[in-house]
């Protein structure tokens, strides 16, 4: 699976990885809808980690998108929200 | 659903929408190219700024560092002088100072993160665009506007999904560049209004001030002392002359000694 962390470009990760991304992506989603910050971060520190560890970086010049795209490492809930709403308005 | 499901769905639908209005997307190959050309100037334009941004902070960080020295050297000097309220003040200042100095280093790194970042963003897209403008000549020249669909499809997809990272990256920088501006003009103002004294435009403060008058009424002291010393010397300063030119005579003899000299060669 390709995933890309928002500022840092993407990765190949195997499917391990990908499970372990899959439990924080809903770790993610509830401290988005909570509006917590400090699970946020948290759950978003751990998954930039198992990217960056597990993931091998995929060469600059493929042009595959990829399957699921983390914020940038250093992203909080307001920037998410702002990025999800800009997707649902934009043209 | 979740996040990183999401968030990616919505730089696909971004391309997907700008993959529905062509026509031929043949055609179109070429005006994705040239912007994605317009992106990568962008995106070193953005690494020129953030640059230069952290260029104003490195400055006023060694501003900074030179007056929180100065502070120090002013506090020994006060408490050698036995003056130990100007030594307190002159490190209430410096403590004052440190701190601004410890906030800007924060910033530097933020910057020299961002430099880095984008930098490698750069070389990135780089790539990507040399890979498209091979991907849309064969996609031109080879298959018919059905079949290119799919090709296309994808190429423009991963470019599009680049470009946004690179646009959000740049929002990014020139937010944080903007952040660092308003405070380094802070810094300024208050170097200028002399809250944070800036020696290097040869304003002074107050303790400075004071060191510097004790330090010309000491020299005064030690200058009269020298002149003192000077003036039960003065009868015997005739005689220092007479020696001196006893030495030159002593000295004469010498050119006397060189003719020896030749005789031995």
């Amino acid at each position: 699976m390709i995933v890309r962390i928002l500022g840092e470009g993407q990765f190949e990760v195997d499917n391990a990885a990908a499970a372990q991304l899959d439990a924080l992506d809903t770790e993610l989603d509830a401290a988005v809808e909570a509006g917590d910050d400090a699970a946020f971060k948290s759950a978003l520190t751990r998954s930039v980690e198992v990217v960056r560890a597990g993931g091998s970086p995929v060469p600059d010049d493929s042009l595959h998108p990829a399957d699921i795209i983390l914020p940038s490492s250093d992203a909080d809930v307001a920037e998410v929200l702002k990025l999800l709403g800009e997707g649902q308005l934009s043209e | 659903m979740s996040v990183m499901k999401r968030v990616s769905l919505i730089f696909r639908a971004k391309a997907n929408k700008a993959l529905d209005k062509m026509e031929d997307p043949r055609e179109t190959l070429d005006y994705s190219y040239q912007q994605q050309v317009e992106m990568l100037t962008r995106v070193r334009r953005g690494v020129a700024d953030v640059a230069t941004s952290r260029k104003r902070v490195e400055l006023q960080m060694n501003q900074l560092q030179k007056q929180v020295q100065t502070k120090e050297n002013q506090a020994r000097t006060a408490l050698g002088q036995g003056r130990e309220d100007l030594a307190r003040a002159a490190l209430e200042q410096k403590s004052s100072v440190a701190t601004q100095l410890s906030g800007l280093q924060d910033q530097y790194r933020t910057l020299q993160d961002q430099e880095e970042k984008l930098t490698l963003a750069s070389q990135r897209l780089q790539s990507k665009v040399d890979a498209f403008r091979t991907r849309k000549e064969t996609i031109k020249a080879t298959y018919t506007a059905a079949e290119a669909q799919t090709r296309i499809n994808e190429a423009f997809s991963g470019i599009s999904e680049e470009m946004g990272d690179i646009g959000l990256a740049i929002q990014r920088a020139e937010d944080k560049t903007a952040q660092m501006q308003a405070r380094a003009g802070a810094i300024d103002e208050l170097m200028a209004s002399g809250a944070l004294e800036d020696h290097v435009s040869g304003q002074q403060d107050y303790i400075q001030q004071e060191l510097d008058r004790m330090g010309a009424n000491s020299e005064i002291e030690s200058e009269l002392a020298r002149l003192r010393g000077e003036l039960p010397s003065s009868n015997q300063a005739p005689r220092q002359i007479e020696s001196n030119g006893g030495g030159a005579t002593a000295g004469g003899s010498a050119p006397g000694q060189q003719p020896g000299a030749g005789d031995g060669l």
